[in-house]
């Protein structure tokens, strides 16, 4: 799989987590990010990805590679249409979850990134995004 | 149908986690490593996780369940093999595996293993609890 920015992959299915993961691991392999910046962004994308298709009803992944003065980054925005997040920050803390999780997702995923967004109306699905920079 | 192999070793089965898990085999290997320490009244469970490039949440609620179900039914279980690097982004993440013990490789868990069922007998406890 070769991803260029602004890529989008569909996230609707347990296989659809897999191949967002893989390819999170590929561009980050093909741009030279760190071991341990692989592997945390690959694990909160592994998070975002779950509740995207748990909670979210399904979605998208879309891929960004940034530039900065130099410096490489990789954003990934997570987009559901579903009932949207009525607050946020209950939502971060962790140990909050109106599923059969353990509430750790939002939270731990924002814990192991550079830059962590999220927007969201109850009703008007949420938007997630992280990014990693080398 | 994608399966992960359980293999009988003496009193104790092992797994070695060699695939991409996504969590619907996660959750199989869950069930079948319950009901075959049933079936083979395994005094221990040996988890091979060095193939594993990331544990999310999911996976670390499957290993603390595997270890709490295990426990119940009268055997230990020990996850082996963790990456420093996934050691590491769990611990960020927020994810404690208060239920699992761990050893650094596969030679070091089947020490600890046989070390756990020992103490039970000994002990003449259902629950060899160190902590």
């Amino acid at each position: 799989m070769n991803l260029t920015t602004g890529d989008v992959l569909p996230l609707n299915s347990e296989e659809d987590m897999l191949l967002v993961r893989r390819a999170v691991k590929e561009l980050m392999v093909e741009h030279q990010f760190s071991l341990i910046q692989q592997t945390k962004m690959v694990t909160a994308a592994s998070e975002l990805s779950r509740n995207n298709v748990i909670y979210g009803g399904g979605g998208v992944a879309i891929f960004e590679l940034l530039q900065d003065s130099g410096n490489t980054g990789l954003r990934i925005t997570f987009v559901d249409q579903g009932p949207g997040i009525a607050d946020i920050d209950q939502a971060l803390s962790d140990g909050f979850t109106t599923g059969k999780g353990l509430g750790l997702g939002l939270g731990g995923a924002k814990r192991l990134v550079q830059q962590f967004e999220i927007q969201s109306e109850p009703g008007g699905g949420v938007r997630v995004s992280i990014s990693m920079w080398k | 149908m994608e399966r992960i192999p359980i293999l009988q070793v003496g009193e104790f089965l092992i797994v070695s986690i060699q695939v991409d898990l996504h969590d619907r085999l996660a959750l199989r290997l869950q069930d079948e490593l319950t009901s075959q320490v049933v079936k083979t009244r395994a005094k221990g469970v040996l988890i091979d996780i060095s193939s594993l490039e990331i544990v999310d949440s999911f996976i670390g609620r499957l290993l603390n369940n595997i270890a709490s179900m295990t426990r119940i039914i009268g055997a230990g279980t020990v996850v082996v093999g963790m990456r420093p690097l996934v050691a590491i982004t769990i611990v960020e993440l927020g994810l404690s595996l208060i239920n699992v013990k761990t050893a650094l490789n596969v030679d070091q868990g089947m020490a600890l293993l046989r070390i756990m069922v020992n103490s039970t007998i000994e002990e003449g406890s259902d629950e060899p609890d160190n902590r």
